[in-house]
């Protein structure tokens, strides 16, 4: 059993409440740090852990918090990204839906570190019901006295408020966030300046992922070196997973970043296995946009060693032969799966988030996806196959927001490592709509294992 | 309640624009005031939410009376309005079939969800009932991957979806249907 | 005593210029002129907030400066980076940056409906000119081209949204130069469009200005519409005393008729700064009220650049030629060279093609072949 720092207390019964979320020790945080720390010693705490951004870049928050400007009587904000939409990835949904004082105690927190009397929850538009949740634990910790004026009598003030997305993907990257958070529509902003300088009301503002935020609560519990002392390398602490697609367990893993892919997957503590006793052919490992690996790559490096579950492993081999941590949307592919319908579902995804705001991804965007069609209903050439690696050579790097990066990096892994099964639908028109191409010569080597 | 009833109302009378009620305004003013003097703006998306609950959809008329509220100009509504997914710009059926197709989904049969639903209610996506209950949309990763197949359906998810399932929903919605009129 | 101000050097393409902090490499380049200077299609000097969106003038930092002369792993885009001092960057001299503006080129180009010769625009679209200057031959796209619903807007400007590349110009014309700005973008992604929602005309003072600003063909001069093509009208310099706007602007005329009437324009296309300061907006009246030259003072024949296509009908104190055919065939008729009735069956002199009613078939041909029997 791996540690647990943020799911310890989600099977308790009625933990969503909040006495009994405080009960159970909630709130700990937040009495240690505005009764015995400074901002900056909080600031400097979640340094200390280690702690990478949960949204999927990865950047260390820590450092992210000691770059907010900090000019004198100018408001500065916190905002958490609660616009989860990386396919693949659903783990933020349930820390807000079963653990919302979680997230408001690591929010209550991290404002003291940032100086934030205002500070908002950005919630992606169709989870419609868990603003109900989090307003409610918002309530909650208001009447007993963790939020509004001189909280604890530190006399730091702070309020929560949520708003609702609706309905774009883009709005999770953090300055079409704001733009978004601002009532505009969510073109992300062309940097520099950063959030930092000119956020939200072009004020100073940290944008944080959920988890990210909730995990600054066991951060400040544990004190940043014993946090930092959990997982691998710079690695630190504890990731969620949601892991999707064909095992036997799909959900939400809380895991220590120690344990290898294989055992993720296979162990009956996370995934179970693939479901109905088929084969791995591939897995998405860290939301739709990372690379999608080969079985065969994914559960050992280039190098033969294992692979583990952890940032460093996970972009080990870079992009030739590695994938990405991303945000932890574990998407898992069995032998009936299709690489090049996938591809092309991915790159449909893309194409209707791309803001048009850039001309390669407005326009490339929506030419991968028709590509992409065509070859899946078996109406591809074989030189659309290197017309799509140049399409996604010519998008990576040359937008305003990492939107074109994702949409270029599935389709180059897919080409990358599933280039035979392309071929094969261009080759095999009629015969690639009536079944798929299995598992190839990328096969998980581990033998199916037999009923017990 | 009251909701539901000008929903209905609007539905016929699409061109006929209802104000908000006073306790809606007491929202606006409520969320109005969680920004900072002058950005009454960032109130925009969440005012949009609570005029398509009253209007079941946002015609140019309530979009106009939203920039009024605000004080915007029209223009800056019909922007952000067209910008995200959520907003209906145009009349909806009183369920909305909202069916993800992206990959976690299709690989757990999102495909075949989809075709049962348009066998099942006669429409094609994109379409409404001609009783005006059921309308079929594709939508793309509603972030429910772990449950897939999935669809929203009004304010909250149906997740694991199956035919049996689907029938169920549907039958649920034309009983709740019924008991209204 | 003025402080000295410190200028910041900065090399682009081997040359290097010094200009004052806070100016972009776009800016800088514009300073050195000619070949080093990326092409601009979104950004706009006079507009704030523009640029940043096209991606076309991309270009690649060696070095981010002297005291930290790391180079940028991206390419960024020169509009809107500010030099460094020690800054060295790469324009048409890295490969990259050229592999990725043509790859934009295609992009911008893959929904454009390609219509120049029906276009008002052609002769003056800054996408002819890059696609010609930046893009390849021909295009790897096999789909059909985008198409929208149209919209009316109004009794003076065209909108044609196929040919649009989403620069945002005309939105910021409107935000900064109007008090109410009516159109807007609508919609996302790749079928994001220029519109007003409600069918509603353009039609405050200043609204005209979106038609300079337009880099393309999507919004045209309506009173100007198909009636002549750029190159064979001559650009002259004119005013006249305006009151809502500095009335010093550029018409376009053939013989002593008035076309059309635009902004003066500078070498990159953007509106010039009026001789009372400030850039040289014009009003709606001046621009689609005043066809006749007396309302004009004229200054003179306009400075092209003269690699434009305009420049191609661009005479300076130069008469009209005087038409030749007339007397070449009052001396002597054409030379024939070759009587088509030599050489083809199918042409037969005989058959006289007005009697045949309704159009010529074959069988009118078979049938005096026959007769001729």
């Amino acid at each position: 059993m791996g540690v647990k720092l943020l799911l310890e207390k989600a099977h308790v019964e009625g933990i969503r409440s909040y006495e009994v979320y405080r009960r159970e020790g909630g709130y700990r945080a937040v009495e240690k740090a505005l009764k015995t720390m400074s901002p900056d010693a909080v600031t400097e705490e979640v340094k200390k852990s280690g702690l990478r951004g949960r949204g999927g870049a990865g950047f260390p928050s820590g450092m992210k918090w000691s770059f907010l400007a900090k000019p004198e009587g100018v408001p500065r904000h916190l905002v958490c990204n609660a616009d989860e939409s990386e396919p693949g990835t659903f783990k933020d949904r349930y820390l807000m839906e079963f653990l919302p004082h979680l997230l408001i105690e690591g929010l209550i927190v991290s404002s003291f570190a940032l100086g934030s009397n205002a500070t908002y929850i950005y919630i992606r538009g169709e989870y419609a019901w868990i603003p109900d949740i989090l307003e409610q634990a918002i309530a909650e910790a208001k009447a007993n006295g963790w939020l509004g004026k001189n909280i604890l009598g530190s006399g730091f003030d702070c309020e929560i408020y949520v708003q609702r997305g609706a309905g774009a993907y883009i709005c999770g990257e953090e300055t079409a966030l704001i733009e978004s958070l601002e009532g505009k529509r969510g073109n992300p902003r062309i940097k520099p300046p950063f959030p930092a300088v000119k956020g939200v009301w072009d004020r100073p503002t940290v944008v944080n992922n959920v988890e990210t935020l909730a995990a600054v609560v066991p951060i400040i519990n544990m004190g940043g070196e014993e946090y930092a002392k959990i997982g691998v390398g710079r690695s630190t602490g504890t990731k969620l997973i949601s892991a999707c697609g064909n095992i036997n367990k799909p959900g939400v893993y809380e895991i220590d970043m120690t344990i290898s892919v294989e055992e993720f997957i296979y162990s009956d503590e996370y995934c179970g296995g693939i479901k109905n006793g088929k084969r791995l052919k591939a897995c998405i490992p860290g939301g739709s946009s990372v690379p999608i690996l080969p079985a065969n790559l994914l559960l050992k490096t280039a190098k033969g060693e294992t692979r583990y579950m952890n940032y460093e492993s996970l972009s080990d081999g870079g992009f030739a032969t590695g994938s990405m941590m991303g945000s932890g949307g574990f998407i898992v592919l069995d032998e009936d799966q299709c690489v090049v319908k996938n591809t092309y579902t991915l790159a449909r995804f893309y194409r209707h988030e791309s803001c048009g705001q850039c001309s390669p991804c407005r326009e490339g965007t929506g030419w991968m996806e028709k590509i992409l069609k065509n070859i899946d209903m078996g109406k591809g050439k074989m030189s659309d196959i290197d017309l799509l690696w140049d399409i996604q050579r010519k998008i990576e790097g040359n937008t305003i927001c990492p939107l074109g990066d994702a949409a270029a990096w599935p389709v180059a892994a897919a080409i990358r490592h599933f280039r035979d099964e392309f071929e094969w639908h261009v080759k095999n028109p009629q015969e690639c709509l009536t079944r798929n191409y299995g598992l190839a010569n990328y096969a998980d080597p581990l033998e199916v294992k037999s009923e017990m | 309640m009251e909701g539901l009833f000008l929903s209905l109302f609007t539905f016929h009378f699409s061109l006929f624009m209802v104000p908000f009620s006073e306790e809606k305004l007491a929202k606006v003013q409520e969320i109005i005031a969680r920004y900072p003097e002058g950005k009454q703006k960032s109130a925009l998306l969440p005012v949009l939410h609570l005029a398509q609950e009253v209007h079941g959809w946002l015609s140019a008329e309530t979009m106009d009376y939203v920039a009024s509220l605000l004080q915007l100009e029209p223009i800056e509504v019909y922007e952000v309005a067209t910008f995200y997914s959520m907003y209906n710009l145009k009349p909806v059926g009183k369920y909305m079939f909202e069916v993800c197709q992206t990959g976690p989904c299709m690989i757990n049969g999102s495909d075949d969800i989809v075709d049962y639903i348009k066998q099942r209610l006669g429409i094609g996506v994109g379409e409404t009932t001609p009783d005006g209950l059921f309308t079929l949309k594709t939508v793309e990763c509603l972030g429910a991957c772990g449950y897939a197949p999935m669809m929203q359906l009004g304010k909250h998810y149906k997740e694991h979806l199956t035919r049996e399932k689907v029938d169920q929903i549907i039958e649920e919605c034309r009983k709740q249907a019924g008991q209204l009129n | 005593m003025s402080e000295e101000k410190k200028l910041f050097k900065v090399t682009i393409d081997n040359i290097t210029v010094e200009v004052e902090p806070g100016t972009t490499i776009l800016n800088a380049a514009r300073q050195i002129g000619g070949e080093v200077t990326p092409p601009a299609m979104c950004y706009y000097s006079k507009l704030k907030n523009s640029g940043g969106k096209c991606r076309t003038c991309l270009v690649e930092v060696a070095a981010g400066s002297t005291a930290d002369p790391r180079p940028m792993p991206k390419l960024v885009a020169s509009c809107r980076t500010t030099v460094m001092d020690g800054m060295i960057v790469k324009n048409i001299t890295s490969e990259r940056v050229l592999d990725a503006r043509a790859g934009v080129v295609e992009f911008l180009l893959l929904n454009h409906p390609l219509d120049c010769p029906i276009c008002d625009q052609a002769g003056e679209c800054h996408l002819q000119d890059l696609s010609y200057e930046h893009g390849k031959e021909g295009t790897r796209y096999e789909f059909n081209r985008r198409t929208f619903k149209k919209h009316d807007l109004g009794e003076y400007i065209q909108l044609h949204m196929t040919r649009c590349i989403l620069c945002y110009r005309c939105v910021f014309t409107a935000d900064q130069l109007t008090n109410k700005r009516v159109h807007g973008i609508l919609d996302r992604g790749d079928h994001a469009e220029i519109a007003t929602y409600i069918e509603k005309s353009l039609d405050n003072d200043f609204i005209g200005n979106v038609i300079d600003v337009c880099p393309v063909g999507a919004l045209t001069d309506k009173t100007f519409r198909f009636k002549n093509r750029v190159w064979f009208t001559k650009p002259v310099d004119a005013h006249r005393d305006c009151s809502k706007c500095c009335g010093e602007v550029q018409l376009w005329m053939r013989g002593d008729e008035v076309f059309r009437v635009t902004a003066r324009k500078d070498e990159w296309g953007e509106v010039k700064d009026s001789t009372k300061g400030g850039p040289g907006w014009i009003c709606n009246e001046c621009r689609f009220e005043k066809k006749d030259a007396k309302d004009w003072t004229i200054d003179g024949p306009t400075q092209v650049n003269r690699h434009s296509v305009i420049s191609q009908g661009h005479y300076v104190n130069v008469v009209k030629p005087k038409e030749t055919l007339p007397d070449v065939m009052g001396g002597r008729g054409p030379k024939l060279l070759m009587n088509i009735h030599n050489v083809s069956e199918v042409n037969r002199p005989e058959i006289e093609l007005s009697k045949i009613a309704g159009p010529a078939h074959s069988d009118d041909f078979k049938n005096s072949l026959d007769n001729g029997k």
